[in-house]
């Protein structure tokens, strides 16, 4: 379970830079061929959240694909498994991208 | 007023971009919160901490693997005869992962490889910094060869840089030659793929072709390299592909 591992990473990050602020919304960006399950990185936010300024924060995930490249036809087209076939049927593609694993943004409260 | 354009929201929140120049979009979000871009790419602790121990090893001309496969694969029993073979002609050194237990350490040390043992207790794969500490405490001569044995795991450890020069990704013939296909990224990253126990080929169903197939749909080009760590069927060949990792790279 790596998404645990993931998910400490993130939130060390966000307390790195913004310890003393209380953060409503993580902004995660995660690729479809990242090997990184979003469910489960729900799942551990929640709990490796607790105490820190991420707590109770909303989490949303953007999972972008990856770019295949058909070997065969040459056709690009979007990947959303690291075994994507090409539309004409090959399975002679070469899968790029998808891999991200970033922390685009975070929304904090303001202090008012 | 906004912080990043001074225009005027009103009540509505300011919107602020840091690091980057990253660009301001209007509308503002709800009331009273604003944004903080950051685009922190989430494993950049850990690929900052490999890319450490990357230049820490080439300055010693130290070759560094990273041995990865499912459990009871093989890995310490090719790692023993690798360290039996290879130590007259050099220092090998081994980092051994594993969750619990000295265990697979006695293994290597008494096959003659100065060893450092690393439990994960609940972690499933080694990263970055478990392996500088590592690096630290058994403090290789220069020129070794040190073999990093990865807990045994096919997904966890897919993610995580270590600081390697190469990936070794080692299956049997006693699992399931769809294995590549089932767990892609491990295979997807891998530099040489050992095909062990192929001593047992002539008492399991298990089809060659089929499994470099599926490993090169994954990975095209993808190196197989049959070997049975116990019978020493192959290991010519694996120990001619360690002498080509260990030339320095041209450039």
């Amino acid at each position: 379970m790596h998404e645990l591992a993931v998910t400490e990473s993130v939130i060390d990050a966000i307390s790195a830079q913004l310890s003393d602020m209380r953060v409503t919304v993580v902004r995660l960006e995660i690729g479809k061929l990242s090997g990184v399950m979003p469910d489960a990185v729900r799942f551990c936010f929640e709990l490796a959240g607790e105490g820190t300024c991420v707590e109770g924060a909303r989490l949303d995930i953007t999972e972008p694909d990856g770019t295949g490249e058909c070997r065969a036809c040459g056709s690009v087209f979007p990947a959303r498994d690291p075994l994507a076939l090409c539309p004409c049927g090959s399975a002679e593609v070469t899968v790029t991208g998808g891999a991200e694993l970033t922390i685009k943004a975070v929304e904090v409260a303001d202090h008012v | 007023m906004c912080e990043t354009c001074g225009c005027d929201a009103g009540d509505a929140a300011r919107l602020t971009a840091v690091g980057g120049g990253a660009a301001h979009a209007h509308p503002h979000p709800h009331p009273h919160e604003r944004v903080i871009v950051l685009d922190h790419r989430v494993l950049s602790h850990n690929d900052d901490l490999a890319a450490r121990n990357r230049a820490w090893l080439a300055e010693r001309g130290i070759l560094a693997l990273n041995v990865m496969s499912s459990p009871g694969s093989g890995k310490t029993t090719l790692l023993e005869r690798t360290v039996a073979d290879l130590s007259p002609s050099g220092p090998v050194a081994v980092i051994e992962g594993d969750q619990e237990t000295v265990l697979d350490a006695r293994r290597l040390a008494a096959a003659g490889a100065s060893t450092v043992q690393v439990n994960t207790g609940s972690g499933c794969h080694l990263d970055a910094a478990m392996v500088s500490g590592a690096l630290a405490e058994l403090a290789p001569p220069d020129g070794a060869t040190v073999f990093v044995e990865n807990v045994g795991n096919l997904v966890c450890p897919a993610l995580f840089d270590l600081g390697e020069r190469a990936r070794v990704v080692l299956m049997s013939v006693t699992e399931g030659a769809d294995k590549p296909l089932k767990y892609p990224h491990m295979f997807r990253g891998a530099d040489v793929l050992l095909l062990n126990k192929i001593d047992l080929l002539p008492y399991v169903d298990f089809d060659v072709d089929a499994c470099r197939d599926a490993a090169r749909r994954l990975c095209p080009g993808l190196r197989m390299l049959p070997v049975s760590a116990t019978r020493g069927d192959g290991l010519g060949d694996w120990y001619d592909w360690l002498d080509e990792q260990a030339r320095p790279v041209a450039g």
